[in-house]
């Protein structure tokens, strides 16, 4: 996140002026633990990118594997660690 | 060439409404302020104004179709009293912390319960806090001026926020008296063509009303709402003066009747100054140094100008057509009270609630409430700060 503004920096009336700037917005960063993957035991049957509730699992479509977590906006729920079938996925605890 | 009619509060507010001719208004009926959209509707329905009229099923509505209308980029709107206004609580706050200038005539009337329609200043003293500019009007003439000003001050650049413009229930509402009306022409030079600012159906730029704004940014955006109400007072007065110009009727934040040399003054909000005015002119021919503050703008409130025409009285009897139940007085009382705090010597102050669900105010009301004050500064200090006029003990 940048710097947060002043009151007298705000646009008038809480108002965003800039489109699509929730992009920049990263909703992960009250996360207090995050999923780790061993791609030594992943399968790649991709449990955790459906059951992820928050689209924050990555996977490449094309070659059919899991790729890793969009730290960004990864929530650390653990529901991907839960539903693995190999328990290939660790929640590591955030600092 | 100004017109002379004779019409009631409502008549003079919707006749404001057909010369502003707003781009849209949503209103829901409701006593003793129906007479005013009906009347706006049949000058819509008679091709008089470009307005699109939205019925709307209730005053929440009314109010939620306004802000829309408001963020699109439009000249707006409205018209409620009493349970009306209570509906619209929850917008209220909306169309203020987003900033949109819509124009609202409120008639003052009791708030439930037991059902009243009758006047008292409960319904606009409860949004006095939701962000909102608040004029208050003596007399149909006022209501007719403050709704043209209103505009002005609520699409200044400077200031961008919603603004009331109030009137009393029955006694001004539907009370027929001598009205000057401005030209069609004069009215609409006067609050010019609407500048819209970031209106939503500019596609081209689009922006967010209303985002979800939490511990991080709520705040500022609070502090800079503080700011913006603050800063319309100077904004108020300026276009008070430049109506006068065209009129001839110049408004202030307050005005002040017989204070220059008064040790004792009432001050009240509404159609009692008019009443309060008499018995100012009987107690001064018997020789009595009495005057009259009005308070035409309540919210902001405006505490520099307040200090100045306080100061120099000995003593001040303030009238509250609203209870705070609970509180340490009505909404004026404590606002003039807290505003003399800093005086270095300053004047005994007293409330007294009146006039609630309508009840009738007297002269004679208002000279008990001079002789009580006087009679709190013989004796040098307050004993009983809040009482009662007309009520049956
Ligand atoms: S921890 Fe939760 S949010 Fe994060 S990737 Fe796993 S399922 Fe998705
Ligand atoms: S659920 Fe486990 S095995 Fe399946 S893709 Fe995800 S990490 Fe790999």
């Amino acid at each position: 996140m940048s710097k947060l503004k002043s009151w007298k920096e705000l646009p008038l009336g809480g108002l965003i002026l800039e489109a699509g700037n929730a992009r920049t917005y990263k909703t992960g960063d009250w996360r207090t633990e995050r999923p780790q993957v061993d791609k030594a035991k992943c399968i790649n049957c991709f449990f955790c990118w459906a059951y992820c509730p928050d689209a924050s699992v990555i996977v490449d479509a094309d070659r059919g594997t899991m790729e890793g977590f969009d730290y960004d906006h990864c929530k650390g729920c653990g529901i991907c660690a839960s539903v693995c079938p190999k328990q290939a996925i660790t929640m590591i605890p955030e600092r | 060439m100004s017109k002379v009619l004779g019409l009631n509060g409502n008549a003079a507010a919707a006749h404001a409404m057909r010369q502003i001719n707003p781009h849209v208004v949503a209103a829901y009926p409701i006593t003793p302020q129906t007479d005013c959209v009906e009347r706006f509707a049949e000058f819509v329905s008679e091709g008089l104004v470009d307005t699109e009229f939205v019925t709307v099923e209730s005053e929440h509505s009314a109010l939620s179709a306004c802000i829309g209308a408001a963020a699109a980029g439009g000249r707006v709107m409205t018209a409620t009293s009493s349970q009306g206004l209570a509906l619209m609580w929850e917008m209220l706050y909306i169309a203020a912390s987003m900033r949109l200038p819509i124009v609202m005539m409120v008639v003052n009337r009791a708030l439930s319960g037991n059902i009243n329609i009758h006047c008292d200043h409960s319904d606009t003293m409860g949004a006095r806090d939701a962000g909102w500019i608040q004029l208050f009007s003596e007399n149909a003439q006022e209501v007719y001026d403050n709704m043209i000003q209103a505009v002005r001050i609520a699409e200044d650049m400077r200031v961008r926020l919603p603004v009331m413009v109030t009137q009393d229930g029955f006694i001004i509402s539907h009370a027929v008296e001598r009205v000057e009306l401005l030209d069609d022409d004069a009215v609409k030079n006067f609050v010019g063509p609407y500048r819209p600012l970031y209106p939503l159906l500019d596609v081209r730029n689009p922006v967010t009303y209303g985002p979800l704004d939490l511990f991080d940014y709520y705040f500022e955006h609070k502090r800079s709402e503080i700011e913006a109400i603050d800063n319309c007072l100077p904004v108020i007065e300026e276009v008070g003066k430049e109506f006068g110009k065209l009129s001839g009727r110049s408004y202030g934040l307050l005005e002040e009747y017989r204070l220059e040399d008064a040790e004792y003054t009432v001050v009240a909000l509404g159609s009692t100054c008019g009443t309060a005015k008499e018995a100012v002119d009987r107690l001064r021919d018997r020789g009595k140094k009495v005057g009259l503050l009005k308070i035409r703008c309540f919210r902001p409130f405006p505490k520099d100008e307040v200090i100045r025409a306080l100061a120099p009285r000995k003593g001040v009897a303030v009238l509250d057509r609203s209870v705070v139940f609970g509180g340490f007085g009505g909404p004026v009382f404590t606002e003039i009270r807290s505003a003399l705090y800093d005086l270095p010597s300053r004047p005994l102050v007293i409330d007294f609630y009146y006039g609630l669900g309508g009840r009738d105010v007297y002269v004679e009301d208002i000279e008990k409430a001079f002789a009580r004050i006087e009679e709190v500064v013989r004796a040098g200090r307050v004993e009983k700060h809040i009482d009662y006029l007309g009520l049956r003990e």
